[in-house]
């Protein structure tokens, strides 16, 4: 099928579900028309002020994990790499998981201290991983990918260190913290999140040609004019903020970030060129779907979302796999 | 006279605390078609990756058409030189099009994408090649040989007047060797491309190139003509062992194999 024809049937899935995941909640169908018809009514309200917000963050929250596991993936040459590759989750979930035990309640310019904690805690994982590449030059992919791994360990037995010591409320808030979960996003978190992952996606959209070029490898890359760790730098500061930023507020929501990218090169091809938007569009989109049906699916309670995402997106990855001719490549 | 296409002055590289490079002085003439012939570990690869910058952290001089490549742009250097690696199987899911179109890329701005005067480029230099039939097949389902053609039209289509080979014609079928080596020839007389090839078969080495450079230890040991090459001193220098020389009815260069027993 025509690229031109799959990026449009994707835009349009993305505009459906748009508009319709608002309409669908725990307590009742709200009609978009209701914004209008009924304004000022509760409905009105509830769809406006809670189930819109919720749902732009959703997609931009799905967007932007795509999007950065797409980054790593060409990065790294390494189709198992996600957004948490290099120890982002597992610092974030360290940020939040200390924020929580010490019962600290502080904000930074209107922005919840859990949050600022947590991206504090991603920058910190992915800086360090980062300083060990500055440290010791001619540092391999697989040596920084092993680092990544090494670091994320490391993270995850100093957050067992403080459920250890913490109170079983405290444990069970940084359980449900580390699922991942849009239940807070309204407009002032939909709002935070936009410029990290706006900025991401500038970057990215003007590098798919570099992107395109480092698949094929570093050195065919610099032979094509590729200036490599310039690229490369500007790439991982992209895919940086594009994580911090969400999962700041909403936890390391796992699973997408691995998958959609994968799903979108058996739809469209590896070009980055149309790659990039049909990620986005995807991830954007699957989340949402997701989400839709975390809030809704075991009512009267909430499921977080990232209990849900690998649930349905394994099966759903697999049987796209076992459909495929030949074999899954980066 | 003018310019070198590349002059390498006191060219040094370390890696990893090992000297792979000891200062490696060469010119290469514009129009030139020149073959890199040493034993393994001599530095050829490492000399060539080097000159197309994928390697940046040594030391000394390399000047191409005149400019100092430390001041110039790494897109203004792929201009002037493309670079084809050693054939290996890396995983490449491009189809063969997508592929040759990147060799584009340092005629393009982040700001504007491929034009039609770039999709001509590339179908022509796909054409010379003798892969345009391949257009729309996927790397990874090409033959080694095929995929070699792809990576040549590739390094055309990017337009720049030297090309860098490393070992282009190793590890293919006698067809495609044949196919590789006519190409490069005709690049060179047609086009006036100066060609440096990195090669471990010294019979085509002498047939195919103006002129042969020899590396051994990181170091520049010979340089001269075919017919100064195809000496059994001087091949027992680079190469540490004997040859043997069958002068053929119909050939100026004599057929030169290893000698010893096996």
């Amino acid at each position: 099928m025509n690229k031109t024809i799959i990026l449009s049937l994707l835009s349009i899935g993305t505009l459906i579900t748009l508009l319709f995941a608002p309409t669908i909640g725990r307590e009742s169908i709200i009609p978009l028309s209701s914004l209008w018809n009924d304004a000022g009514s509760m409905n009105a309200d509830i769809l406006q002020n809670i189930r819109i917000p919720r749902a732009l963050s959703a997609f931009l929250v799905g967007s932007a994990l795509g999007l950065s596991g797409l980054t790593f993936q060409a990065m790294f040459r390494n189709p198992l790499a996600t957004p948490f590759t290099l120890g982002t989750a597992s610092g974030a979930s360290l940020g939040a998981a200390l924020y929580i035990r010490f019962g600290l309640a502080l904000s930074f310019i209107g922005i919840n201290g859990i949050s600022v904690a947590s991206f504090a805690g991603s920058m910190l994982a992915l800086l360090f991983v980062y300083g060990l590449t500055r440290v010791k030059s001619g540092f391999s992919t697989a040596t920084l990918l092993l680092a990544g791994v090494a670091v994320s360990f490391f993270f995850s037995s100093l957050i067992m260190f403080i459920h250890y010591i913490s109170g079983f409320t405290n444990s069970f808030r940084i359980v449900r913290w580390m699922m991942g979960s849009l239940d807070a996003a309204g407009y002032s978190v939909l709002f935070d999140m936009l410029p990290f992952v706006l900025i991401g996606i500038v970057i990215l959209v003007f590098s798919s040609n570099e992107l395109n070029l480092l698949m094929t490898g570093d050195d065919i890359a610099a032979s094509r004019g590729v200036n490599v760790n310039r690229v490369k730098k500007r790439l991982f500061v992209a895919a940086s903020l594009m994580i911090g930023g969400v999962v700041a507020f909403c936890g390391p929501i796992g699973f997408i970030g691995m998958i959609a990218p994968h799903i979108c090169r058996l739809l469209i091809g590896p070009e980055h060129r149309s790659l990039i938007p049909a990620t986005l569009l995807f991830g954007g989109t699957f989340l949402l779907l997701c989400d839709t049906l975390a809030r809704t699916i075991i009512y009267p309670v909430e499921m977080p979302v990232g209990v849900i995402t690998a649930l349905i997106g394994g099966p759903f990855f697999i049987i796209l796999l076992l459909n495929k001719k030949g074999s899954l490549e980066l | 006279m003018s310019e070198p296409a590349i002059q390498l002055k006191d060219l040094k590289l370390s890696i990893s605390g090992k000297e792979i490079l000891k200062g490696i002085s060469l010119d290469i003439n514009k129009g030139d078609f020149m073959s890199i012939i040493g034993p393994n570990g001599a530095g050829k690869t490492t000399m060539i990756k080097c000159i197309s910058r994928v390697y940046t952290n040594w030391t000394g001089n390399i000047a191409v058409n005149g400019k100092d490549i430390h001041k110039i742009s790494q897109r203004e250097l792929a201009r002037q030189i493309s670079y084809v690696p050693q054939a290996e199987g890396r995983s490449l899911p491009f189809s063969a099009f997508e592929f040759v179109l990147m060799g584009r890329y340092p005629h393009l701005s982040p700001f504007t994408s491929v034009s039609g005067n770039d999709k001509k480029l590339v179908e022509e230099a796909m054409e010379m090649a003798g892969v345009l039939k391949f257009r729309d097949r996927r790397l990874n389902t090409l033959s080694g040989g095929e995929r070699q053609m792809v990576f040549i039209a590739a390094a055309l289509a990017q337009g720049a007047d030297i090309l860098l080979l490393d070992e282009p014609a190793s590890f293919l079928d006698y067809k495609h060797q044949v196919q590789v080596m006519q190409l490069l020839s005709r690049l060179h007389r047609e086009r006036n491309i100066t060609v440096v090839s990195v090669s471990h078969d010294i019979n085509t080495a002498i047939e195919t190139s103006r002129q042969i450079a020899a590396l051994h230890n990181g170091s520049v040991i010979f340089n001269g003509t075919p017919e100064q090459t195809a000496e059994p001193a001087v091949l027992e220098r680079i190469y540490d062992t004997s040859f043997e020389f069958t002068p053929p009815p119909h050939r100026p260069l004599p057929l030169i194999t290893p000698g010893g027993k096996v």
